[in-house]
């Protein structure tokens, strides 16, 4: 196990290091100048050379990257060069609204996914079935953005029952609450569209097999050799693709952000990259690989926990 | 005390309730506004919405421009010129603080230009302090600036957000928690989502303003904002990102809908320095290939006004050279053919706003019937302001030009992105800018975009209009703007 954490932990800090390099890289080959895009078309040349100066452009690449590692590895990763305030106080900012909108929705896929899932393997080649079938079929093809406005359309503009958007923060609960709902029900349908599908599709695997068969014989309800016995040794490949969810709910929030106009890490990033905001996009860069490095690290973890026969392989 | 019986807390609760709901009948206004800036300092960031909520709001400068497009008093409260029209002495109104409680004085504004001027200075409109000497306080209410030369434009460029006065003590911090005099003071601003201002009361005209605290929310994408405004969770959005979703607030009887003037000249500028356009007939024959209406009406659902040259229609000084090339598929074609480019591949490089990419689409079209083969290429604004306008890599590109004066750009020799260079234009700028009589300039100004149209310098096409969605109870808000700024002092919400 020691030497299973090392290398775990080895393997992320040489993930993030690479990671590091590439968007340092990648940065600096794309075309665009920070100072240029704060000081605009009618900017005097001095006016820019003193721009870039205070930015630190001016020093040579080498040793911008050299000293961005050593202040990173102190925990400072610098200030923003569009805002001029320390990027860590930017992601605080912006971390509870992406992290409340990725684990909310998180659950209700979960919840949706895993009953849907389970109900469709039930009633195999039944109306339960192709009614789940076709419900995922048609998240799956509905972009998130276009079902957004939908619901936006419906229970804000029409309804008024929720905001059509924006977050206040949690100061105050109930508003921040009805903030949520609408982005999280957004997420997590297109979401749980692809996880039912594994749901289903897994547990029918399980449903073949000799025990189940033995189960039901031995007089356990259908109900509770669904949700005891089938589910749980249908839960690797679950695991698996919640865990590449969870990755991508963080990470892939942009467009939920955007169209609910949610201060979330998704709109920083985008606003970063659009002003060549180097120190910014280098953080979050950093921040989204780290949560993919560690998603697939608890979900390697998760799989002994499912399945101890793997723990022998680990 | 947390052991209260129902009974008795339900009382007080209804009364804090009742406080509350009389506490938020004070008028509050709430802005959307698609553009977020990273930073609130107008002289130190050129983004457009820092202008738009800050400057005269928060920041005041030593005059200020009326809608109209009229300078006038504001930090200064008169000012004297002397014969030679190089001194201006400016007198500062009495008693005015700044909003963390400190007098500002003739101090602060010799501050504020050392700081626009100096070495240091990243000021985004540099160039407007360019013809300033000195700046000397003669006392604490007095203020003397001194011109190396005539500059026309000077009481006007001195209303501008690039020139508000700030203090020493705070203009450091102004980038995220600014401190001007205006009639407004920054509140807060949560970064995504929101910017609140509240009214100062210490300010001199604070009996003319009817507002008690305005929100900006910051919304970009147009099918949120029109949402947020249908279900009247804004009640103004005097900047509307697209035109094609005005009818249905035309159609509600609960907005209103303004369709005003802006100062941004949107062009087609074809780089000067490079071959083909080098050719003032290739010009000339994409001047003819080009169907202004179409465009207009295509990209901007029909509301915009077009231009044939480089100047605003709402302008004094405003000449109709829209007929001078009138749009001609075959006789374009002709052209192109003579000047021995017909069947050529020319890149088309655009920035990423509506205006411009849906008009690129359009004229590819009209482009493609005159025999020219114009490759579109959608790029975003980082890439745009580095390789099309600093390192002038483009063969044609679409931009509006927002800054009011600007054809002073045709003056800025081949650096510019132009790649035009013409003594007689950059000669004619100069006699524009140091003449102080009105009548007098405007026949130089009509020189002028005469001159370009002339030579066809870019194909011109339509002035930005100033679209805004408002509820009907909103008044007081500019119609057109002359500058980037938008005053909320007159804003008003009726009962």
């Amino acid at each position: 196990m020691a030497y299973f954490l090392f290398r775990r932990t080895l393997g992320f800090v040489l993930t993030l290091l690479a990671v590091s390099l590439v968007v340092f890289a990648v940065m600096n080959v794309l075309p665009g100048d920070p100072a240029l895009t704060i000081l605009g078309m009618d900017a005097s040349d001095d006016a820019l050379a003193a721009l870039r100066d205070q930015l630190g452009l001016n020093e040579p690449i080498v040793a911008r990257y050299l000293s961005w590692v050593w202040n990173a590895l102190q925990g400072d990763f610098g200030l923003s060069h569009s805002f001029r305030v320390p990027v860590a106080e930017l992601i605080a900012e912006r971390l509870p609204m992406t992290i409340s909108l990725a684990v909310a929705g998180m659950l209700v896929t979960l919840v949706l996914a895993l009953s849907l899932g389970i109900t469709a393997a039930a009633q195999h080649r039944r109306a339960g079935d192709w009614g789940v079938m076709f419900l995922s079929q048609l998240g799956i093809a509905v972009p998130a953005f276009w079902l957004s406005i939908l619901l936006v359309m419906l229970f804000a503009v029409k309804l008024r029952w929720l905001p059509p958007g924006g977050f206040a923060g949690w100061s105050d609960p109930v508003a921040a609450i009805r903030s949520l709902i609408l982005p999280t029900v957004a997420l997590a349908l297109v979401q749980s569209a692809v996880l039912a599908r594994v749901t289903r599709s897994s547990a029918l695997e399980v449903m073949r097999q000799d025990f189940v068969r033995t189960a039901r014989a031995s007089g356990l309800s259908r109900r509770r050799v669904l949700w005891r016995h089938v589910l749980p040794n249908a839960l690797v490949p679950i695991v698996t693709i919640v865990g590449m969810q969870f990755a991508a709910l963080v990470t892939g929030t942009i467009v939920i952000e955007n169209v609910f106009y949610l201060p979330g890490l998704g709109r920083l990033i985008f606003q970063s990259i659009a002003n060549r905001d180097l120190p910014t996009v280098q953080a979050l860069v950093m921040l989204f690989a780290a949560i993919v490095v560690t998603a697939n690290f608890v979900v390697d973890l998760l799989y002994v926990v499912i399945d101890p026969r793997l723990k022998a392989r680990a | 005390m947390f052991d209260l019986p129902l009974t008795k807390t339900l009382p007080a609760l209804t009364l804090a309730f009742g406080l509350m709901a009389s506490a938020s009948a004070a008028a509050e206004l709430v802005v959307g506004m698609q553009q977020e800036p990273t930073s609130l300092d107008p002289t130190a960031d050129a983004t457009a919405s820092i202008d738009s909520m800050m400057t005269q709001n928060v920041f005041e400068s030593l005059t200020t421009v009326a809608e109209n497009g009229e300078v006038q008093p504001n930090l200064a409260t008169s000012w004297d010129v002397s014969e030679d029209g190089l001194t201006y002495t400016f007198h500062l109104a009495e008693g005015v603080m700044f909003h963390d409680g400190s007098a500002l004085g003739a101090d602060d504004v010799v501050f504020s230009f050392d700081r626009a001027m100096g070495e240091e200075s990243v000021n985004p409109s540099k160039d407007i302090f360019e013809p300033i000497t000195s700046v000397e306080a003669i006392d604490p209410q007095t203020v003397e600036i001194t011109l190396s030369g005539k500059d026309a434009f000077f009481l006007f460029n001195m209303g501008q957000g690039d020139s508000a006065i700030v203090a020493s003590e705070t203009a450091e911090g102004n980038n995220a928690n600014p401190v001007g005099s205006g009639p407004f003071k920054f509140d807060s601003w949560t970064r995504g989502d929101r910017l609140t201002l509240v009214k100062n009361p210490d300010h001199r005209d604070a009996a003319a303003v009817a507002l008690d605290k305005v929100v900006f929310r910051f919304i970009s994408d147009p099918a949120a904002a029109t949402a947020a405004m249908m279900a009247e969770e804004l009640d103004a959005f005097p900047g509307f990102p697209a035109p094609e979703l005005l009818p249905q607030f035309e159609a509600d009887p609960r907005f209103r809908v303004n369709v005003g003037s802006t100062e941004g000249e949107v062009i087609l500028a074809m780089n000067n320095a490079k071959p083909p356009f080098d050719n003032v007939d290739v010009r000339r024959a994409v001047a003819t290939a080009i169907d202004r209406d179409e465009i207009i009406e295509g990209a901007m659902y029909g509301q915009a006004v077009p231009i044939g040259s480089f100047y605003p229609p709402h302008g004094t000084a405003y000449v109709d050279l829209t007929g001078a090339y009138p749009h001609d598929t075959e006789k374009a074609k002709a052209m192109f053919e003579e000047a021995g480019v017909a069947g050529q591949t020319m890149t088309l490089r655009v920035p990423p706003f509506p205006y411009a990419t849906r008009s690129a689409e359009i004229i590819q079209n009209e482009l493609a019937e005159a025999g020219i083969d114009a490759k579109v290429e959608n790029v975003e604004w980082g890439f745009w302001i580095d390789e099309v306008y600093k390192k002038k890599n483009y063969d044609m590109t679409i931009i509006a030009h927002t800054s009011p004066n600007d054809m002073g750009n045709f003056a800025r020799g081949p650096d510019y992105f132009y790649g035009y260079d013409n003594a007689e234009m950059t000669a004619l700028w100069e006699q524009i800018t140091t003449e102080v009589d009105p009548a007098k300039r405007d026949e130089l100004l009509k020189q002028g975009q005469q001159m370009l149209s002339d030579q066809s310098v870019h194909a011109f096409l339509f002035q930005l209009p100033l679209l805004g969605v408002f509820r009907q109870e909103v008044e007081g808000y500019w119609a057109s703007s002359p500058v980037l700024y938008m005053p909320l002092k007159g804003v008003s919400i009726a009962n």
